[in-house]
């Protein structure tokens, strides 16, 4: 007998009648409010970049002293200032079509391939710049899946690092079938020792994870300067560890100095096999439903403990293994300051790319391609690459706090899940 | 009688809910209002409009007749009116007088707060209303009557002259609501008016002068209640007749499932807070375990389920010891739980309906091989589920979080039934729901009973369990005091046990009288 | 009958209980022994400076000069007489039981270190004190945030903007007190900013603070590189505050030097310690600071305005971390080199847990963190056999120690990190 239930209204807070099923329109719609925040919020941050562009610039500032007397010299000082960073920033990023096309015609009349390569050399060097980075988003968001805040990857990427570089120039005459991945694995593994420890910690005993992995990253760095100026070092002055192995190296593509190689589709096998991990096997599932309702996930029988460890594990070896393709397939050597920037680059990508994998390897495709373009920026354009740090901060803040683009677009919200990463501090 | 307050019109609506509807309603001073209705009806939206945590979208409010507009609580205490909420606004690590305190602090040289004055005028107002605190306890290690009490001085010690109070008797005993309608009674004596919210038919033909029903946000009527009836209330609460009675066949219960000996439990801040518990519950049962919240059935009912660790004593089900079990094992060997906070514990709100159907067995085939997920056997299951449970959604891919609270709880239901068990441990299942859904739910639990299955059934509603229960057991301060047949039940005996009288005086003070054994539903 | 078995229980879990810290008071005692004890040669002396060279001021006292061997024994002693008490009595209060074991074990490393050397303690006293102010500002700044409910990871990048705002205005003015100035509105500012997007715009409190830990460091280094370097004089070299002794009490041995001849930060640092804890606990604000911390809810229900009070506070807050970050500049070195501030605005965190939310518990921790500090410091004086990087790492080591030992013992305000909505 079924019971007849009066559909009652329901009180105040929180109980919404259930939504209408939406059609393949509103999907789409969906799909694009979904782009919309952190589109925006890209572009709001290159926006307020421009601005500290400009304002620091000798000819602006000089130009804007006459502002009354030639209002029009200044705002052209202003643009030109402007395009000419973001210029040499696109350049420095993708290069230049003309020289392209110019390369290919070369070569064919030629078979010179020379102006060609050094046509495709930024496009390629971006994309190299990229790998390192999809696989430290990914460390950062597999953390967030699981509602832990993972701020240590710069560290686990340095161990990473130094690990796989360690089996890539200390063993010798080993096939590259076996010295690659192994020397990969040891990156992993070392990123994943990193990684596990501030993961039991936060499991075992609460301790909150943000304090935990900054000091792991203030002891990795440590650690790293005695064993780049002792026991890893090569013969010289300079704390840098010996060249690896031809073995170990991630074949690249191009001959020098395109450093375009193998590590790229490796990092997107691995996004490919997070995605699956994630989605479609228990263990993802337990993970996502410890980060969305730790409470609910311990009362249908799952292992907190366990699952704060596995995620803290696997993002610290995803964050290891940025750093091993880092080494094995551009630098070659590990020196002093290896690691840094990515560590809070991987955060703003993790966030950006909403901490889905898809989203991830988009949003490092931007960051990377940004980052390769900022060398050029600071050479061409005087302007110094610390600009990528502030767009990058108004970047996270906007992705984080839609409520502000949408205030400053004047957007409609739509219902979207954010992640509550703050607990307090303990249990 | 000059009426103290008088709402007009008042109407109030959130986002798809139309919560209050053109609602009229009057009091006289020196009398007892009450707010009936189920739950969902508008009532506590109604007096958070008159307390200022809400603005009504159209409506007036008249005080003493004269037209007022609350903008906030502060607005609200300066004008006279006082409201004890039904989840204490009160800080367990602060003492009753800092709480009292709050927001009037009066201040000595200049900066210091004047905590002795406070306390004076606490032990002055507990003196006249017969309300007795200590001003300098911590609240936390106050029990819950006492805290009542705290909240009840914070609104006198502002000089309120209308106390609202909201759901006030969901945490006491029998005794201890008899208590509190004794201060009610010397605060009408003393010229103070009260509402008093509740779902509770009992108390209000027992304590009110006046009853307003609402129903759906809207005003059914205002009767005298001398001149009202169970009956008419309930149906003028829900529309419709109210089958006021559960038909349940007679119990046949057959080996014992849950054989719990001696239990010891201590909380998070190592209090034991169950102490020497034992009972057991056969299959083809139910077993209640009432008492009033707080002692020691939330620590029971997680130490049964592998969620707490257990200083001493023994768990048995089906004669396997489970005491150092995972949640995980307990779970395998049969036991399907429903948690007292459903959206806490029961649910993953942000996952889809089909996912947090199969929140206990997604490892298991056919939901899985090995690691990887079998999504078309777990969408098509989920989809017999909300069929066969009822579960209005539109589909099994929306995030649980919209659905109703009634449909929450079905789909707990559906989860924790469509898995083979043994053993049902239902905490407060039906808190917060409206009747249609307490109806089902009550229903699905009895229909399990009677397939054979064990079911052990913990409330702080005293007529739920009566109403359900084959046997029950009082709990008072972690221990069972006293287990006895449904048949032959007293609730007035029952009172005195939850309340913490030793069952020989108990038995002593209640002498059973026919008639008195209705077997209710809960209103 | 039920109460002979809660005892015999009692009895049993308790004598479990304590024998696990008993035996690692012993293994400690043993690793006194072990690490420091041995191959001493007799006749070996450690010498603690108790007075500082050089220093007139203060009434000279004679230093403590310790046989090594002897010394290093007498503490062993002391940690296996509190093992015996604690396996035999138990101890209640973890916190002395550690800090007794804490205190021989570093006595007895410093008697190990400076073997045959003297060392200047008092100087490192001193110096611990000094270590210790831009922390125990940090934990000040955390305190009266968390303290109504708003977590403030964002420290780290308050401090380092304050730190070169305050060294430019001072280079600027050619004066250290407008230098302060910049410092302290640059703190309020930033700080108000994360108030803003957490209370406001209901940011994930972290994720703010964080951002604007980037954004700082980004603004910063940018800065530092395009102008710093270039117009040093300018606008990077501003001198420091220089130490004020105070009259009459800079003459009392040991404590005139450590803390009465310092500068006006580290004073201001313990001042407003001091006021802090009295505002806290027995004033208005104190009061409804704490309750919208616990349980906005019941705050907002008696009438008191939560988002008011979180702004308020968070900016005090960032207030006090802007004295904090200028004690980098104007207070230590006199000008700004990149990411100066090295962590101490998580340290500054951690010490504020450790000292369970409470002023002068923070103060208490920040010591110990300065000490850990001075220590590594004067590790590396001393040329001992362990890499100064290991040294350096222990500040961080400490760090996390601790959070693993304290979370679940210390209490956080209950609405610690919620965002507040009103409905």
């Amino acid at each position: 007998m079924k019971a007849k239930a009066t559909q009652t209204n329901s009180e105040a807070s929180g109980q919404k009648e259930a939504p209408i099923y939406e059609g393949d329109r509103r999907k789409v719609s969906k799909l694009i409010q979904t782009l919309l925040v952190p589109v925006l919020a890209v572009l709001t941050g290159f926006i307020i970049g421009a601005v500290v562009i400009a304002s620091s610039n000798d000819a602006v500032i000089a130009a804007y002293r006459n502002f009354f007397h030639a209002p029009g010299a200044a705002l052209v000082a202003t643009l030109k200032a402007i395009t000419t960073a973001y210029g040499a920033l696109f350049y420095g990023s993708f290069g230049s079509i003309a020289e392209i096309y110019h390369g290919i015609q070369t070569y064919y009349a030629t078979g010179d391939s020379k102006s060609f390569l050094l046509g495709i050399y930024p496009f390629t060097e971006s994309l190299a710049t990229v790998t390192p980075y999809i696989l430290a988003g990914l460390a950062v968001a597999v953390g967030f899946k699981c509602g832990l805040f993972n701020i240590g990857a710069e560290g686990q990427f340095g161990i990473g690092a130094l690990c796989s570089a360690f089996v890539g120039y200390s063993i010798h005459g080993l096939p590259w079938y076996i010295h690659l991945p192994l020397a990969m694995l040891a990156g992993a593994a070392g990123g994943a020792i990193w990684g596990a420890i501030p993961g039991l910690l936060k499991g075992l005993t609460g301790a909150h994870e943000v304090v935990n992995t900054i000091m792991m990253n203030y002891i990795s760095f440590r650690l790293s300067d005695w064993l780049l100026n002792g026991p890893m070092k090569a013969t010289g002055y300079r704390p840098l560890t010996p060249v690896i192995e031809n073995s170990a190296m991630l074949p690249r593509f191009f001959p020098d100095p395109l450093r375009f190689n193998w590590g790229f589709f490796v990092a997107l096998a691995i996004a490919g096999f997070v995605y699956w991990f994630l989605f479609k096997t228990t263990l993802g599932f337990e993970i996502r439903a410890v980060g969305a309702n730790p409470d609910g996930a311990r009362y249908a029988g799952m292992n907190i403990v366990r699952n704060f460890v596995v995620a803290m594990t696997l993002s610290g070896a995803l964050a290891g293994l940025a750093g091993a393709t880092q080494v094995l397939g551009i630098d070659h050597w590990v020196g002093q300051g290896f690691s840094a920037g990515y560590g809070f680059d991987s955060i703003a990508i993790a966030l950006l790319g909403q901490s889905h994998p898809l989203g991830v390897v988009l949003a490092a495709l931007l960051w990377g391609t940004l980052r390769s373009g900022a060398t050029s920026m600071q050479s061409l354009a005087g302007v110094p690459i610390e600009i990528i740090s502030i767009i990058q901060g108004l970047v996270i803040v906007f992705v984080a706090a839609p409520a502000v683009i949408r205030w400053i677009y004047r957007i409609r919200a739509i219902s979207t899940q954010t992640t509550v990463l703050t607990r307090g501090w303990g249990k | 009688m000059p009426l103290v307050l008088e709402l007009r019109g008042i109407t109030k609506s959130f986002p798809g809910v139309l919560a209050n509807d053109a609602i009229d309603l009057s009091v006289e001073k020196g009398k007892i209002l009450a707010l009936l209705g189920e739950n969902g009806a508008g009532k506590t939206t109604l007096m958070n409009i008159l307390y200022g945590l809400y603005k009504p979208d159209k409506g007036q409010i008249f005080i003493n007749g004269e037209e007022v507009v609350i903008h906030d609580p502060s607005d609200a205490i300066a004008r006279g009116i006082g409201m004890v909420h039904q989840h204490f606004m009160l800080i367990p690590v602060m003492t009753a007088t800092e709480n009292v305190m709050l927001g009037v602090e009066p201040i000595r040289n200049g900066i210091f707060l004047d905590k002795a004055k406070v306390a004076k005028r606490i032990l002055e107002i507990s003196k006249q209303y017969d309300l007795d605190v200590d001003p300098h306890a911590y609240i936390g290690d106050l029990p819950v009557g006492a805290q009542q009490r705290v909240e009840i001085i914070k609104v006198l010690y502002r000089q309120a002259d209308i106390l609202i109070l909201d759901e006030p008797t969901a945490v006491l005993t029998p005794q201890e609501v008899e208590g509190l309608f004794k201060v009610l009674r010397s605060l009408v004596e003393n010229g103070k008016s009260v509402i008093f919210i509740t779902h509770k038919l009992k108390e209000v033909l027992a304590i009110a002068d006046t009853i307003t029903v609402l129903r759906s946000g809207r005003v059914v009527g205002t009767v005298n209640s001398k001149e009202a009836s169970q009956e008419k209330l309930a149906s003028m609460m829900v529309g419709r007749e109210v089958n006021l009675v559960v038909k349940k066949k007679t119990a046949s219960p057959k080996d014992v499932v849950l054989s719990v000996k001696d239990l010891y439990v201590r909380d998070e801040r190592q209090n034991l807070t169950v102490n020497g518990a034992s009972f057991d519950v056969r299959a083809g049962e139910i077993l209640g375990v009432a008492g009033v919240q707080g002692n020691g059935q939330t620590e029971l009912v997680y130490a049964l389920t592998g969620l707490a660790p257990v200083v001493s004593g023994e768990i048995s089900i089906m004669d396997k010891p489970v005491r150092h079990s995972s949640p995980r094992n307990i779970l395998k060997r049969g036991v399907a739980h429903i948690p007292e906070d459903r959206q806490r514990h029961g649910l993953i709100l942000p996952f889809p309906v089909h996912d947090n159907l199969i929140l206990c067995t997604y490892y298991q085939r056919p939901f899985a091989k090995g690691l990887a997920l079998q999504q078309k056997v777990i969408i098509e299951t989920a989809g017999k589920l909300v069929e066969q449970f009822d579960i209005r959604t539109p589909n099994v891919f929306v995030p649980v979080s919209t659905l109703s609270g009634g449909n929450q709880q079905k789909v707990i239901v559906a989860r924790e039934f469509s898995r083979p068990i043994k053993l049902l441990i239902a905490s407060q299942p039906t808190r917060g729901l409206d009747v249609g859904s307490i109806e089902y739910i009550h229903g699905r639990i009895i229909a399990k009973r009677d397939e054979g299955i064990a079911v052990l059934l913990v409330s702080p509603e005293l007529d739920e369990i009566i109403a359900l229960s084959d046997r029950i057991a009082v709990m008072y301060k972690g221990q069972i005091v006293d287990i006895v047949p449904a048949a032959k039940v007293n609730k007035a005996y029952l009172g005195l046990l939850m309340a913490g009288v030793k069952s020989s005086e108990a038995l002593e003070a209640t002498p059973t009288t026919s008639g008195e054994n209705e077997v209710e539903r809960v209103f | 009958m039920t109460t002979n078995l809660v005892h015999k229980n009692a009895k049993r879990t308790n004598f479990r209980t304590r024998l696990a810290p008993s035996i690692l008071l012993i293994v400690a005692g043993l690793a006194i022994i072990l690490l420091f004890g041995m191959n001493i040669e007799p006749g070996l002396n450690t010498t603690f400076g108790l007075t500082p060279l050089g220093n007139k001021s203060v009434i000279p006292i004679p230093n403590l000069v310790l046989p090594v061997q002897l010394a290093i024994y007498v503490l062993a002693l002391v940690v296996f007489f509190v093992a015996g008490w604690q396996l035999a009595r138990g101890i209640h209060s973890t916190g002395i039981l550690a800090g007794v074991v804490a205190f021989c074990f570093v006595a007895a490393f410093l008697t190990w270190a400076a073997k045959g050397n003297s060392m200047d303690l008092v100087g490192m006293m001193n110096t611990s004190l000094v270590r210790a102010t831009p922390i125990a500002l940090a934990a000040l700044c955390g305190v009266i945030s968390e303290r109504a409910g708003v977590v403030n990871i964002a420290i780290e990048g308050i401090m380092l903007m304050s730190a070169l705002a305050s060294v430019m205005v001072a280079t600027l003015a050619h004066n250290l007190y407008a230098g302060l100035l910049a410092g302290i509105l640059t703190g309020m500012i930033v700080a108000g900013l994360h108030a803003i997007l957490v209370i406001q715009f209901k940011v994930d409190q972290i994720i703010s603070g964080v951002a604007i830990n980037i954004i700082g460091t980004g603004a910063t280094s940018f800065i530092s590189n395009r102008y710093m370097q270039m117009y040093t004089d300018k606008i990077n070299n501003s001198g420091v505050f220089p130490n004020i002794p105070i009259p009459l009490l800079a003459k009392i041995p040991i404590l005139g030097p450590v803390v009465f001849e310092n500068n006006i930060i580290v004073y201001i640092m313990l001042i407003l310690v001091a006021v802090t804890f009295v505002l806290l606990f027995y004033t208005r604000w104190g009061l409804r600071t704490r309750a919208v911390g616990e349980h906005p809810k019941a705050a907002d229900t008696l009438g008191i305005n939560v988002y008011l009070m979180r702004y308020v506070n968070v900016i005090l807050g960032g207030l006090i971390a802007g004295i904090g970050g200028a004690y980098f500049t104007i207070g230590a070195v006199g000008r700004f080199d990149k990411l100066m501030t090295a962590g101490k605005g998580f340290i500054g965190l951690a010490a504020m847990i450790f000292g369970n939310w409470n002023p002068v518990g923070a103060l208490g921790s920040s010591l110990i963190f300065g000490f850990a500090d001075s220590l590594q410091i004067k590790m590396q004086i001393l040329d001992i056999p362990v890499p100064s990087e290991f040294l350096q790492m222990a500040p961080y080591l400490v760090t996390i120690i601790v959070l693993a030992g304290l979370v679940g013992r210390v209490h956080p305000p209950a609405a610690d990190g919620t965002a507040y909505e009103k409905q």
